[in-house]
């Protein structure tokens, strides 16, 4: 038995049991945050934000719905829209929440790529985040299946079909995956344990080793200068708040993120209250119907730069293409052959590859949107799919090219 | 002392690993299709009553099948189904490239798949855009004016074995 004093107070009380005092000092008090950052570096505390609001929205979508073939569309459009009181604000919430997060994650993603913040021991946050990132990905698609739509039903038909594998025809495994010969009450009952349960502990699990990964080596900062954080966090802790270039995660930092966070907030509820419809599909609002396609599918906005890489080439190129495509971004630690952890503007020819990336990546975005009917539109898509490629190819070379600055 | 703690190391991950591995097979077979799912396999398609150049979806196995009686100016193929003295294409009314359902175009005699932009002719045959195969005939058996779905007849056998479907 250990030998514990009486407590004096309830915060040493819970020290001697918790160590709460030691928790609040590495996670807060003395987790030093660099002063010469910006508001990009906000996104990953409203990407926490924004996941808290699915989280407590969903646990109310939860309780009223069916993940039956039958009942499904109904228990949404009907039980949720028009009997549950707030009912639809819980699935506004969610379903603006759901469109909003991809924005927020690919502007985080955009600023470490532009800031150099996934190398020289940040190359665990990089990998961690692109994890969340395909998690994330993953909980948008089955969370998708759930209303069971007609978006719903051809959506999961045309992502379970690319598992066949283009020419190896592995129509079992896709039989495998729906648990059906098409989507059908196995697969929504699946899809649906997957979004409500293992994805989202899994990205749970994964936010938690992302925040891990960033403790020892400390968020980058706008120049990309190594600091001395002992030197810096002595200066902090003697008084000398003005001299130290860092201040304390909790309060100091937390609260200039909570100001971009009302900012964020007030264009979010914007969106929920006055213009939620950019996140509801009006042909979803059509009962799944297995015997008859909607005109044109399409993916949601995050996922048609992808879908655009899929599309201009044959069957099988096309799903190596949108393989690679899906995980390329991983690779990106690795393919940076500079040592320079420095902002995109004073790397040189990197420079001009991150905003040819960012454009192709938007080319490509407004490309997946058009119907493949139009040559020209399909030709700039090709050409965007081409471009993605050669950009990738091109990153090793230009930066073990780039000067050591 | 230390090998036979080894011993136990041996002993206890086997174990795990067997347990393990079973685990994993039940976990596999709780995600394969149910028996009921799979026995409910069996279409009958009475073709008698078929007009020439228009097009019948059935259902067979919760996809669509598509039943086009052929015209006399429609050109014939290997991949016909042949009932009495009519010509039929019978195929899985799913494109070969991602699964969507393809529109028929009587004038032209042509299917149009709206996703991606897929053409197959009137015998199912790819003739534009990303299909990289024809639409697959299912399995079936030609009985008096009807076609039956979900068991290989003869014919069914012959396309099968001259690699005219999968």
């Amino acid at each position: 038995m250990a030998n514990f004093e009486k407590a004096n107070s309830f915060n040493q009380w819970m020290d001697q049991r918790l160590g709460v005092n030691t928790i609040k000092k590495v996670m807060q008090t003395e987790y030093w945050i660099p002063k010469n950052i910006n508001f990009l570096w906000a996104m990953g505390m409203i990407l926490a934000a924004t996941f808290g609001l699915l989280l407590i929205s969903g646990i109310f979508l939860l309780m009223y719905y069916k993940p039956d073939v039958n009942l499904a569309f109904d228990s949404v459009n009907y039980i949720i829209m028009s009997e549950v009181g707030y009912g639809w604000l819980w699935r506004h919430v969610h379903g603006v929440a759901a469109s909003v997060v991809f924005l927020v994650i690919y502007i985080h993603m955009f600023t470490g790529i532009y800031y150099g913040s996934y190398k020289k021991g940040r190359e665990l946050i990089w990998l961690s985040g692109m994890l969340l990132f395909v998690t994330f990905s993953a909980e948008a698609f089955s969370g998708y299946m759930l209303p069971w739509g007609q978006m719903s039903y051809w959506a999961g038909m045309v992502i379970t079909n690319l598992f066949s594998g283009g020419s190896l025809e592995a129509y079992g495994l896709v039989e495998w995956i729906r648990g059906d010969y098409v989507p059908g009450d196995a697969f929504l009952t699946r899809f649906f344990m997957l979004h409500v349960l293992l994805l989202p502990l899994a990205i749970i699990g994964l936010i938690v080793l992302h925040f891990g990964t960033l403790r020892l080596p400390h968020v980058n900062n706008q120049d990309g200068e190594e600091i001395d954080y002992e030197e810096a966090a002595e200066l902090y802790k003697s008084g000398n708040h003005k001299d130290s270039k860092v201040i304390p995660f909790s309060p100091v930092f937390l609260s200039k993120d909570i100001f971009v966070m009302g900012v964020y907030f007030i264009l979010f509820f914007y969106l929920v209250f006055y213009n939620f419809q950019f996140a509801m599909d009006p042909v979803n609002f059509d009962p799944a119907d297995g015997l008859k396609t909607p005109a044109h599918i399409y993916p949601e906005w995050y996922f048609l730069w992808s879908y655009e890489i899929l599309r201009p080439f044959s069957k099988d190129l096309g799903l190596v293409a949108f393989g690679i495509a899906q995980v390329i971004f991983f690779a990106l630690p690795f393919l940076d052959r500079s040592p320079n952890v420095a902002p995109a503007s004073k790397r040189g020819l990197f420079h001009i590859w991150f905003w040819l990336m960012l454009l192709d990546i938007l080319v490509l975005t407004f490309m997946g949107k058009l119907p493949p009917t139009d040559a020209l539109f399909a030709n700039i898509g090709l050409v965007a799919a081409l471009t993605f490629f050669a950009l990738w190819i091109a990153l090793p070379i230009i930066t073990k090219l780039e000067k050591k600055l | 002392m230390s090998s036979r703690r080894d011993f136990m190391g041996y002993a206890l991950g086997g174990f795990t690993a067997v347990g393990g591995i079973a685990a994993l097979y039940a976990m596999k077979r709780s995600w394969d299709p149910l028996p009921s799912v799979k026995a409910a396999g069996f279409t009958t398609i009475d073709v008698s009553s078929a007009q020439p150049n228009v097009l019948n979806v059935e259902k067979w196995r919760g996809k669509p099948i598509f039943v086009l009686k052929k015209t006399a100016d429609m050109k014939a193929d290997d991949r016909d189904v042949i009932v009495g003295s009519d010509r039929f294409h019978v195929s899985i009314g799913l494109c070969t490239h991602l699964g969507c359902i393809p529109a028929y175009k009587p004038d032209d005699h042509k299917f149009l798949c709206a996703c991606h932009g897929g053409e197959f002719d009137a015998s199912g045959h790819e003739i534009f855009g990303p299909p990289p195969s024809p639409l697959e005939i299912p399995p079936f058996r030609v009985d008096g004016t009807t076609i039956v779905l979900g068991e290989a007849g003869p014919d069914f056998k012959k396309m099968l074995d001259a690699g005219l479907t999968v």
